[in-house]
Formats: structure tokens, C-alpha cells, sequence
């Protein structure tokens, strides 16, 4: 195979990988400042792909274009999920926590199979067949628009934690909560809008996703582990940790289809999920626990 | 003197309880119409073919009738699942079915199977290909379809007589292929086979894909990096949207691709997704005789059984599961009886020379396999399937090479 192709393949990765990223975010950002592992992200992430898809079938909302309302409409659910539903469960064990979020995800599926049925379905976009020519490279461009507005919400994400008082606080909150109760700041509402922005996360990566490639309700469970595999390499809690993890799972399942074979690139992530934790159990970008 | 008191006796209750015990297999033996069960995979993972082999069913009737066949037909759902095909042939023949027909998936075929040689009742497998379905030595199953060597086989070997007629040569060729069930049984057949044909092109690869994955881009650029003169393809609907897309947008244009015998290139929802992009693939596989006057009748019958469905794409699956009925009905009548042994001999006896599926006479071997049916050439064109070769049977011409993406409307 010439290098062109090995190119191509590595930016088909990369590209993936940055819509990998995103909703491996909202994990990484429930997580890190709620301490709540959500076993229902991939079911969120299909939920939002059908809502994208129903966007599309009754207003030809194309399905990049939907992902900012519907993190809107994520935000909303997820912060009074979290109010209602989760908070309860904060402070109460692990299991109990795993118990709740995948009642949840059960619920989500098989609704998501009464409503619409095990069948696959997809979006016919005008440029879903096109693609780039970049010095005999060739990009899909559906996947450009994906990853670019994936790269966007990304980087939304990043600017409100660094750049707004809110942020500030989570982070705050996130790294001690104790001192946060102590100084005042209502710990409750930071959760809930922490939990609401996790949502909002996979609610746009799921409408994006929804542009790339069919979706059925049974693909959430691989959808979870998915986003479990990128933020464990990344480092769980670690919003860099999930980018970067995304970019590379991304990166080396295209490589490794292609050096060895398609039907293994699965089994090359999770050889890499191994090997981060045997070498550093934190994860790449993970802070070890003291 | 004897008294009779109005009251039954021993041997009386005896008498009767033994008749009513008996009576589903007088009234079974006895029957004008025989009642078939029509065992189909009608939700579950195979629903999409169960379905369209029902369509199928519902179809037969009129046809079959107009022919001087009545049939009682219960419709029964698999759920694409052995367990369920098993307990429901149970239940078929206690419910007094004479026949079972189905079950278009072999691991369901084989479960029904099993109870039909346990029962004696006769089993028409209408779609099953594993060879070990006709290999155990049942003595009530026939199978009116063929075995995946023997569909690979004829794929293969159709593949160069159809490049012939447009003067196409492939030198060498990627076979590009699902991990599923299915995919991964082809592949080996092909591995088998080919090596037997002395086919005119090499295999310079073969890949095995997941199905299930998001995308096969990558599978595709592998491919772009061969660059072979044939891709050969073993996908089911879901896997052959996803590689189109792929050979789409990467502008992949070999000279043909072609399925040396799979589902999925035929089916309402490749054709919807993809739109243009579905024509010119080709398929080697069993295919109704346009030709003949008994799938023109079918045609028609189906047309006002199921308005909403084509039966283009539904005639594979129609067609198969009406001539197990034929099979059915055609015994019955020569049998004059419904008893299993009886109607088993005379399945075994079959031999229709008019029919729907393209071959010769419907008969079957010693195996209970019918050696007679015939792949063709089918190609999508003006996105419908079409059957290209051989002569014969063909509406058209193939359209070869393959017509580059680009301009499709």
C-alpha cells in the first residue's frame, strides 16, 4: 500500500477519533466531578442519534447541524436526571450506583427498540457520498463536518471550565469538595449542571454520529464500551485525558485494520486498554491516587 | 334378560377413549386439504427474510388453487430461534399439521428437523444451504435449494461466463467478506473450491469485516491499495450499505464486483439507502424464471396480496417457499392420503417440470437435496435485480465493467 493511503487511513482515524472524543468527554466530565460512572452513556449517545434522526425525517434538520440543540436539550435532561435521579445516589456505594445507571440504560434501549424497532437505520445527507482530494489523499466529508463540529463543541467545553466563574467553580468543587462546601458554593447545582453538561457532550457527539454511520438501539452496550475504553486510556476524570484517548483509540484501530486486519481492531484497543493499565493504571493524562 | 340401563360400560369408555385419542391421526390420514405449517423466521434476526418469504406464502395460495391445489396453510413464527422452531413443530403437528415447510435458516431447519423425523412427519425445507441439513440421513426432510458448496460452486463458475459475454478478463481479485455465520462458512467454501475450478483469476486477498462495525472505510482503502480487477463480496444488507458508502466516497471502480452467492444486494433496504449507487452489482444465485408462466402467475397473485412490496426483490424468497408448497400439495394429491410415511413417499417421488425457481424439474436425490436448481447472473440495473445470464433465462445484457459511481442519477 503506498503512503498516501496509509495517510488517508490515519486521517479517517483522527477524524473518528475527535467524535470518539466528545462523547467520551461527557463521561469523563460526569465522572470527574460527580464520582458517578454513567453505564448509561452509549444509550444516551443512540437516544440522541434517533432524536437526530427524527429531526431529519420531520424537518430535514441535517444531523451536524442538530447537535447543538440537542445538547441544549441534553443539558436539560441531564441536569434534572441528576437532581431527580441521581443525587440520591452520590454518596450511597458503587453498586448501587452501577444498579441505577443501567435500570436506566435498559429502559432507554428497550423503549428506543419499542418505538422504533431492532431495524438500522440512517440519514441520506446530500454530501454523504462525497469526499476531498488532498494531494491524491482522499477525506470523507461528512467525516470533516463531524469532526469539526465535534473539535468545536470540544473546545466549548474546555472554554467554559477554564474561562467561566461556573467552570471555575466545578473545577473547584471537582478537586475539593469539601473546601467548596466550605466557601459557599451550592455543591448540589454544580453537580447537576456538571451531570448536565456530560449529557450535552454525548447528545452532540450522538447527532453526529448519526451523519457517519447507521445506528440501531442495540448499539449502545458497544457505544459504552466505546467511551469506557477511550477515558480509562486517557485517564478517568481527565478532560484532556478523553481527547487525546479518542484521537488515539481512533487513530490505531484505522492503523491496525489496516496493517494486520479489519477484524481485529477491536481486540488492538483493548490490547491498548491492557497496557495502559499495566504500565499506568491512571490512565495517560490520569493523576494517580495519592 | 339383559337390562340395559342407559349407563356406558367399561369397555365402551375404553372403546371411545381410544378413538378420541386416535381421531387426529384418522382425521390427518383422512383429510381432503392437507394442512401445512409454514414455519418462517417472521421476527428476530432473520425477520426481514421470513417476512418476504411470508409474502411469499400469502401469495401461493390463489396460484396454487388456480392450479387445482387447496391447501390449509398455518402460519407459524420462528423467531429466528432453534428453540422456538422446535416447541412450535411440536405444536404444529399435535395441532394436526401433515407437512412442515421452512425455515429459510439452517440452524432452525435442523431443529424442526429433528422433530419431524421424531414425528414422521414430512419437512419441505424451503431456503436452508448447510449441507449437514440433507447429511444425517433424515427420512422426512427434503430441501428444495442448495448447499453453500454447491452455491459457491456455481457462483464461482458463473462469475467467468458472465465477464465472457462482455469480453472481460480479471486477472485478480479481493474477496471481501462479513465474520458472521454465514460470511465466515463462504469463506471457507471458497477456500475449498476455488483451488478446484482452475479459475482464470487469483485471490490475492481475503478480508473478513465485522458487520456490525460503524464504517468499512478502512476495509475499503485496504481494498484501493490492491487495486484488483474483481472484488467478490459475501455481505448481508446492513455491511453492503456501509461498503458502497465507502467505495462511493473513495471512488473505488474495479471492474466488477459481484457476490459469488449472498443476501443482501436484493434487498428493499440496500435499495433505499444507496439509491443509484446499488446498480451493477451482480449475484450468483438460484433466481425466479421470468420467463416462466408459473412465476408470471405468482407475479401477479403477489402483486395483489402485498401491494406495498416489489417482487423483484421478494421472488428469491417467494419463489422458494411457493414451490415448497407445490411440492406439498402436488404429493398430497398423488398420495391421496395424508399419513406421513405415505406423503413422504410421494415427496420423495416429486417431479414437476413447471415451476417457478430457474433449473431443471423439481426431483430429489437419494440425500433429499434437488440437484436440478440452477444459479444465474442477476445485476441491479435501473435498481432492480434483473437476470443477466445465461441466455436462456436473461432479461438483458450484463453491464460490464462496472459503470463508474459518478453521474449516477
Amino acid at each position: 500500500m503506498s503512503l498516501s493511503l496509509y495517510a488517508e487511513v490515519l486521517i479517517q482515524g483522527v477524524l473518528t477519533g475527535l467524535v470518539y472524543g466528545l462523547m467520551a468527554l461527557g463521561l469523563s466530565v460526569i465522572f470527574g466531578v460527580v464520582r458517578v460512572v454513567n453505564f448509561a452513556h452509549g444509550e444516551f449517545a443512540v437516544l440522541a442519534m434517533y432524536c437526530a434522526f427524527v429531526l431529519f425525517g420531520l424537518a430535514g434538520v441535517d444531523p451536524i447541524a442538530a447537535s447543538l440543540p440537542l445538547a441544549a436539550v441534553f443539558f436539560a435532561v441531564g441536569y434534572l436526571m441528576q437532581r431527580a435521579i441521581v443525587q440520591p445516589f452520590v454518596t450511597r456505594p458503587q453498586h448501587e450506583q452501577f444498579i441505577l445507571l443501567v435500570g436506566v440504560s435498559l429502559v432507554i434501549t428497550n423503549g428506543l427498540l419499542l418505538a422504533f424497532g431492532p431495524e438500522s437505520k440512517h440519514v441520506d445527507l446530500s454530501y454523504s457520498f462525497d469526499s476531498y482530494t488532498l494531494g491524491g489523499v482522499l477525506i470523507d466529508k461528512t467525516r470533516v463536518y463531524g469532526a469539526t463540529a465535534a473539535l468545536v463543541a470540544t473546545a466549548a467545553v474546555f472554554a467554559f471550565f477554564r474561562y467561566t466563574m461556573t467552570g471555575t467553580a466545578i473545577r473547584a468543587a471537582a478537586d475539593n469538595l469539601t473546601g467548596a462546601a466550605v466557601v459557599g458554593l451550592d455543591v448540589k447545582r454544580l453537580y447537576a449542571i456538571s451531570f448536565g453538561l456530560g449529557l450535552a457532550c454525548v447528545g452532540a457527539a450522538g447527532a453526529i454520529m448519526m451523519a457517519l454511520t447507521d445506528m440501531t438501539p442495540l448499539l449502545a452496550p458497544s457505544l459504552t464500551l466505546l467511551a469506557f475504553t477511550i477515558v480509562i486510556v486517557g485517564g478517568l476524570g481527565s478532560m484532556t485525558g478523553a481527547l487525546a484517548g479518542g484521537l488515539l483509540i481512533g487513530a490505531t484501530e484505522a492503523l491496525a485494520s489496516v496493517i494486520v486486519s479489519p477484524a481485529i481492531k477491536s481486540m488492538v484497543s483493548f490490547g491498548l486498554l491492557v497496557l495502559v493499565l499495566a504500565l499506568r493504571p491512571q490512565g495517560l493524562f490520569g493523576k494517580a491516587e495519592a | 334378560m339383559t337390562h340395559k340401563t342407559g349407563l356406558i360400560d367399561r369397555r365402551s369408555v375404553l372403546a371411545g377413549a381410544g378413538a378420541v385419542i386416535a381421531s387426529p391421526a384418522v382425521v390427518r390420514a383422512q383429510a381432503k386439504t392437507p394442512k401445512i405449517a409454514m414455519m418462517l423466521p417472521r421476527s428476530g434476526f432473520f425477520a426481514q427474510a421470513g417476512q418476504s418469504c411470508y409474502r411469499g406464502a400469502l401469495a401461493s395460495t390463489k396460484v396454487l388453487a388456480d392450479l387445482g391445489y387447496n391447501v390449509d396453510i398455518i402460519h407459524i413464527d420462528t423467531e429466528s430461534s432453534n428453540d422456538v422452531s422446535r416447541t412450535q413443530a411440536e405444536k404444529a403437528i399435535n395441532d394436526g399439521a401433515n407437512c412442515l415447510i421452512g425455515a429459510f435458516e439452517s440452524g432452525n431447519t435442523l431443529a424442526i428437523a429433528q422433530v419431524a423425523e421424531q414425528r414422521k412427519t414430512p419437512l419441505i425445507c424451503n431456503i436452508a444451504s448447510a449441507p449437514q441439513l440433507t447429511g444425517q440421513g433424515y427420512q422426512y426432510l427434503v430441501r428444495n435449494f442448495m448447499t453453500g458448496p454447491g452455491l459457491v460452486t456455481q457462483g464461482l463458475k458463473l462469475i467467468t461466463e458472465v465477464a465472457k459475454t462482455a469480453n472481460l478478463e480479471f486477472k485478480t481479485a479481493v474477496f471481501l467478506h462479513a465474520n458472521d455465520t454465514f460470511g465466515t462458512a463462504q469463506s471457507q467454501a471458497m477456500d475449498k473450491i476455488f483451488p478446484t475450478l482452475n479459475m482464470p483469476f487469483k485471490i490475492v486477498e481475503s478480508i473478513a469485516y465485522d458487520p456490525k462495525a460503524q464504517d468499512l472505510s478502512v476495509e475499503v482503502t485496504k481494498v484501493r491499495g490492491i487495486n484488483p480487477d474483481l472484488l467478490l463480496i459475501v455481505t448481508r444488507a446492513g455491511d453492503a450499505i456501509k461498503l458502497t458508502r465507502d467505495m462511493v466516497r473513495q471512488k473505488f471502480e474495479p471492474k466488477a464486483i459481484m457476490s459469488p452467492g449472498s443476501p443482501g444486494l436484493y434487498d428493499e433496504e440496500f435499495f433505499q439507502a444507496v439509491g443509484p449507487y446499488a446498480d451493477y452489482y451482480i449475484y450468483n444465485i438460484p433466481w425466479f424464471n421470468v420467463k416462466s408462466q408459473m412465476t408470471q402467475a405468482l407475479e401477479a397473485s403477489f402483486k395483489t396480496a402485498n401491494p406495498k412490496h416489489r417482487f423483484d426483490l421478494d421472488g428469491f424468497n417467494s419463489g422458494f417457499t411457493f414451490e415448497a408448497l407445490l411440492v406439498a400439495a402436488d404429493a398430497f394429491k398423488r398420495a391421496g392420503s395424508a399419513d406421513g410415511a405415505t406423503l413422504m413417499k410421494a415427496i420423495k417421488e416429486t417431479n414437476i417440470k413447471d415451476h417457478v425457481m430457474i433449473g431443471g424439474p423439481i426431483a430429489f436425490n437419494d440425500k433429499g437435496d434437488n440437484p436440478n436448481i440452477l444459479s444465474a447472473s442477476v445485476q441491479n440495473i435501473g435498481q432492480k435485480p434483473v437476470v443477466v445470464y445465461p441466455g436462456d433465462v436473461a432479461v438483458t445484457k450484463p453491464v460490464l465493467p462496472f459503470p463508474s459511481w459518478q453521474g449516477r442519477k
